[in-house]
């Protein structure tokens, strides 16, 4: 999935630069710089919008260095999906480069970390590492505006922000891992649990919130005293190396986080079948989940968590508040142009209200704004890239085709970026392609239901079951309906906010564990019981 | 306006300036007592006055305790984020961190830690039937009475605000009058971290004016007490004659350090010291009965002698010096008063005895031997550098000796034999057991006593219950 711009000339804001002593070790000369453009230098970046400049590493981070690959020439090109050119190329990670980062991985959690290091430090380190992400957090969202596409201001004070809470929360939690001590036989024995860290976690992110994903799996992950090796998306992997600064500057030991930018089918296969890795932990696509689950099984048995794909329902009741209840809607399909795993895509509407309520959902689609990410007036940026954009139309397509009546959007644009408009399909029904499957992106299907009882059958129909969200005024009916629908987070009466403290994942093919919150926790922990005889005399032959 | 209190430190120790307010700390604001009257506070190294803070009255604990239900109503409680009491909290250990030096590292810890805590406040959801939906509330409290000694006065304030204030409770807080001035530094701080004005109110004063109003005042929910037993027994009847306001009380202790024949002698001499003579005596959990096994008992003596008699006592700020003053005139005579008792009841002082220069509070490490269960010096707490040790036959006779107290504040446990260790833990009647060290505390790990040395845990997970009350919320569903 390398993308291949030979058509296009590199963007002009990309440059490389010479560092000074301290990021490079060697002064190189014009010809060997030419020789070394795969290697691990630090390109600067020039953000068009805001002429800032930002300093972004393209190795690979391993042992809190930068460094080459060591038997790969492969780059990844990174494109800006709202002007389709290219930003700058960064290292494409090997299994050799994975087998390394293991290695690193696995060093310190046996020196400097794991067991080696106490709750209060790894509290103080992760606290400061949110400190440092706050700091650079206008740098950091220009950033990820250019490489994922969303609005700067929803970079910087939702997936920024969103990140550094979290990253606190679970700096609190660090020195407050305990296990229990347990009754047995009070004369001769005692029993107790240790909560130790797993030790060496594979953490495979995704493109849609990049810092925000990476936020959640770095922070229980060292919380508990877990050592990791993350692979960024082959899309989105400039922040991740960005990131990757900040540890060495909060003081993280060197190899207690390592990245690897790579293709998911090298990297992410690497880690999913080493055999010296404790843990994989992947959000990304049910399609992709199997194969870690199965990469898994056939290596080490490695724990699994996977966060995959949903196919939302989101159910409005005849008593709901119409106006609040399409603006939940509207942000449940739109909010970050549809591409997010809990994406409310199907939308069920109470028939006794449904031509009241379809006006005003579609003068609220409407209102969105989908532009460049850097324009201050942007509620919505493109879809991230050209495949994504290519899928979601495809959807758009099968849709008209088999039958269901596009009411709104579903048109392509002119001219550059990977813009897609709110499009709204109704008279949807099961069988459908768009029923069915996620499109990742913001399309919406709407279906009309008479009874509650046909509105959780719809709802639960599907293989699904990550999210679901009701609009109702009647306690009763919220009540037994967030009991039925079969789906790991329930919203009542709002749709898609989370809090890091409140545990979030699937149920059903949406995934395996939960993150966020204390739950997040034993993820990363494995429990050792300790039963010690001090007493007992055992008798032989018994 | 009030005043300040300035000093220039020039010391081994520390150089710097420090301003001190002297008022009392109520709704955000330092200001005069409505008595105007002032206490006066001693330097305990030479006797003489260091300066005059406000004496606080039953009156300015009302308005105290006034502001801190406007604010626990408005503004804190359960008005503000777990997440944002975090964060004030970490703010606040950070200027600590700025202000106070390598003394105050227990001090910053204990703030963070219970930052970390703040928006972890959790309840759960119980099943019983899928008609109902029942969970429970930790809720704060309301407005917590908290009154605190002089032995630790900043790493005591630490430990009763931490939780507090994590839980999302507001406070009001009497310092000892001997030690005042750290907490009203410390009241500087809380007002720079942010916390809005009326969580944190600091009335200094008397204990049977300030402390006994606060233990009476029936729109406080809650006091938290560590001091001496007798006064934690008069704040219990005064919250059970008032509003049967919840009560934790951190009293006292005579808390039994056990040395066995087959310990390590070099380590469980140092620590034997380390447990009696450690803050001058003015511990709380001080291993003040010394109990050794018969076979060791001459040697460990002999090198525990010695050992006592390198201890070097003098000024505080001299980082030579291990063992400073007692705090007060009135302590310094209460333990010459018990040195006289041991002597009167026929124990052999074996070592010191003494006051040290004519300055000052400062008194000898002590050391009694040939002492009877009856003795004062056996039975009591005296709360000084002084120690008494007692020989003991086997387990079954050090377990019935040990637990021979009406307190069970903590135990120490020297011995190779871990087996023995755990199994001697195990029957040893005391909130805390230490094997092979004393006196080891850490945020995360409760502290607290059995029988008469009090009710309730402060630090680690425990604290949070001293300062949240359960509601169960049972909702019917209509199926």
């Amino acid at each position: 999935m390398l993308a291949l711009r030979t058509s296009r000339a590199p963007s002009l804001c990309y440059r490389s630069l010479h560092r000074p002593a301290a990021r490079t070790p060697h002064r190189r000369t014009a010809f060997a710089r030419l020789l070394t453009t795969m290697s691990a230098q630090t390109v600067e970046i020039t953000v068009p919008k805001t002429g800032r400049k930002i300093q972004v590493p393209t190795g690979l981070f391993i042992n809190n260095e930068f460094v080459s690959s060591v038997d790969s020439k492969e780059t990844i090109e990174t494109i800006n999906p709202a002007t389709e050119e290219v930003i700058c190329s960064v290292v494409a990670g090997s299994a050799a480069d994975i087998d390394r980062a293991v290695a690193a991985a696995r060093t310190a959690f046996k020196t400097t970390w794991g067991k080696n290091v106490t709750g209060v430090e790894r509290s103080r380190l992760i606290n400061k590492l949110a400190d440092l992400i706050e700091r650079d957090a206008q740098e950091l969202a220009e950033l990820e505006t250019l490489n994922n596409g969303k609005p700067v201001r929803i970079a910087r004070d939702f997936d920024i922000g969103d990140s550094v809470s979290c990253l606190r929360y679970y700096a609190g939690w660090a020195d407050k891992i305990a296990g229990q001590s347990l009754e047995v036989d009070n004369k001769n024995k005692i029993a107790f649990t240790r909560h130790d860290p797993i030790g060496v976690c594979g953490q495979i992110i995704p493109w849609n919130y990049p810092i925000n994903m990476w936020s959640w799996k770095v922070a229980p992950a060292l919380a508990v005293g877990c050592t990791i090796v993350m692979k960024p998306s082959e899309i989105t992997p400039l922040t991740a190396l960005k990131l990757s600064e900040l540890i060495v500057e909060a003081g993280f030991p060197p190899g207690v986080v390592n990245t690897v930018p790579s293709l998911g089918s090298v990297g992410g296969a690497a880690l999913s079948s080493h055999m010296d890795v404790d843990k994989v932990a992947f959000t990304g696509s049910t399609v992709t989940g199997r194969k870690i689950m199965e990469a898994a099984s056939k290596s080490n048995l490695k724990k699994i968590s996977l966060e995959l794909g949903g196919k939302s329902p989101h159910i409005i009741f005849e008593s709901a508040d119409l106006d609040q209840a399409a603006n939940w809607a509207a942000l449940g399909i739109l909010y970050n142009t549809g591409q997010d795993c809990t994406a409310g895509s199907r939308l069920f509407v109470q028939e006794s209200i449904y031509d009241k309520f379809m006006p005003i959902l579609v003068s609220k689609a409407q209102q969105l704004v989908v532009t460049d990410g850097f324009d201050e007036k942007a509620s919505g940026g493109p879809v991230v890239s050209k495949i994504q954009y290519d899928k979601i139309f495809k959807y758009i397509g099968i849709g008209k085709e088999q039958g269901a009546k596009c009411l709104f959007g579903g048109v392509k644009r002119q001219g550059k970026g990977y813009f897609v408009d709110p499009t709204i399909f109704t008279d949807v029904t099961p069988e459908m392609k768009i029923f069915q499957d996620e499109i990742f992106g913001p399309v919406l299907s709407v279906t009309k239901f008479k009874t509650e009882e046909e509105a959780v059958a719809h709802a639960n129909n599907t293989t699904y079951g990550l999210g679901a969200g009701l609009h109702s005024n009647d306690a009763n009916q919220c009540m037994r309906v967030a009991n039925e629908l079969e789906a790991g987070t329930v919203w009542v009466n709002q749709y898609n906010l989370l809090y890091n403290n409140v545990p979030f994942g699937g149920k059903k093919q949406s995934g395996i564990g939960r993150e966020l919150g204390s739950y997040a926790l034993e993820e990363y922990t494995s429990v050792k019981a300790v039963q010690w005889n001090f007493g007992e005399k055992l008798d032989f032959p018994f | 306006m009030t005043s300040t209190w300035n000093h220039t430190f020039s010391t081994a120790a520390f150089k710097g300036s420090v301003e001190v307010p002297t008022g009392i700390y109520v709704n955000g604001k330092f200001a005069e007592g409505s008595s105007k009257k002032t206490i006066d506070v001693i330097n305990p190294s030479s006797g003489k006055l260091i300066t005059k803070i406000s004496e606080g009255t039953a009156d300015d604990v009302n308005a105290a305790v006034k502001a801190a239900r406007h604010a626990f109503d408005t503004v804190y409680g359960l008005k503000m984020r777990g997440s944002d009491r975090g964060l004030l909290l970490n703010k606040l250990a950070q200027l600590v961190e700025d202000n106070v030096d390598a003394i105050a590292a227990s001090v910053i810890a204990c703030f963070r830690y219970y930052a970390g805590w703040a928006d972890k406040i959790q309840g759960k959801t119980i099943e019983t039937s899928e008609a109902q939906l029942v969970y429970t509330r930790h809720e704060p409290i309301g407005v917590v009475g908290q009154i605190i000694p002089w032995n630790f006065p900043i790493l005591m304030l630490a430990w009763k605000l931490g939780p507090a204030l994590a839980t999302g409770n507001t406070i009001v807080l009497k310092p000892s009058e001997f030690t005042p001035l750290s907490a009203l530094f410390v009241a500087k701080l809380i007002d720079q971290a942010g916390f809005p004005p009326g969580v944190v109110n600091i009335i200094n004063g008397y204990g049977n004016v300030v402390g006994q109003t606060i233990a009476e005042h029936m729109d406080i929910e809650k006091i938290a007490f560590t001091g001496s037993t007798l006064v934690g027994r008069k704040i219990m009847e005064a919250a059970a004659k008032s509003n049967l306001k919840n009560v934790t009380l951190e009293l006292g202790g005579k808390s039994p350090n056990v040395i066995f024949d087959d310990c390590n002698m070099e380590d469980a001499v140092k620590w034997a010291a380390f447990g009696i003579y450690y803050n001058h005596g003015q511990t709380c959990c001080a291993g003040s009965r010394i109990f050794v096994h018969e076979k060791i008992y001459d040697e460990f003596l002999h090198k525990f002698t010695e050992y006592t008699r390198n201890v070097k006592v003098g000024d505080p700020f001299d980082p030579e010096n291990f063992q400073g003053p007692q705090v007060s005139q009135v302590q310094y005579e209460r333990i010459m008063g018990y040195i006289k008792s041991g002597q009167e009841e026929g124990a052999t002082l074996h070592h010191g005895g003494e006051r040290i220069g004519t300055e000052g509070y400062f008194i000898q490490p002590t050391i009694f031997t040939d002492v009877k269960p009856h003795m004062k010096i056996v039975r009591e707490e005296i709360f000084g550098p002084v120690g008494v040790v007692i020989k003991f036959k086997d387990e079954d006779d050090i377990i019935a000796q040990a637990n021979d107290t009406v307190y069970g504040l903590a135990a120490a446990v020297f011995t190779q034999d871990l087996v023995k260790a755990v199994r001697t833990a195990n029957r040893l009647k005391a909130g805390t057991v230490w094997v092979n060290c004393v006196n080891h505390l850490h945020a995360a790990i409760p502290f607290g006593g059995y029988k008469q040395s009090g009710i309730g845990r402060e630090l680690g997970e425990y604290a949070l219950a001293n300062y949240t009350h359960v509601k169960a919320v049972q909702v019917n569903i209509e199926m």
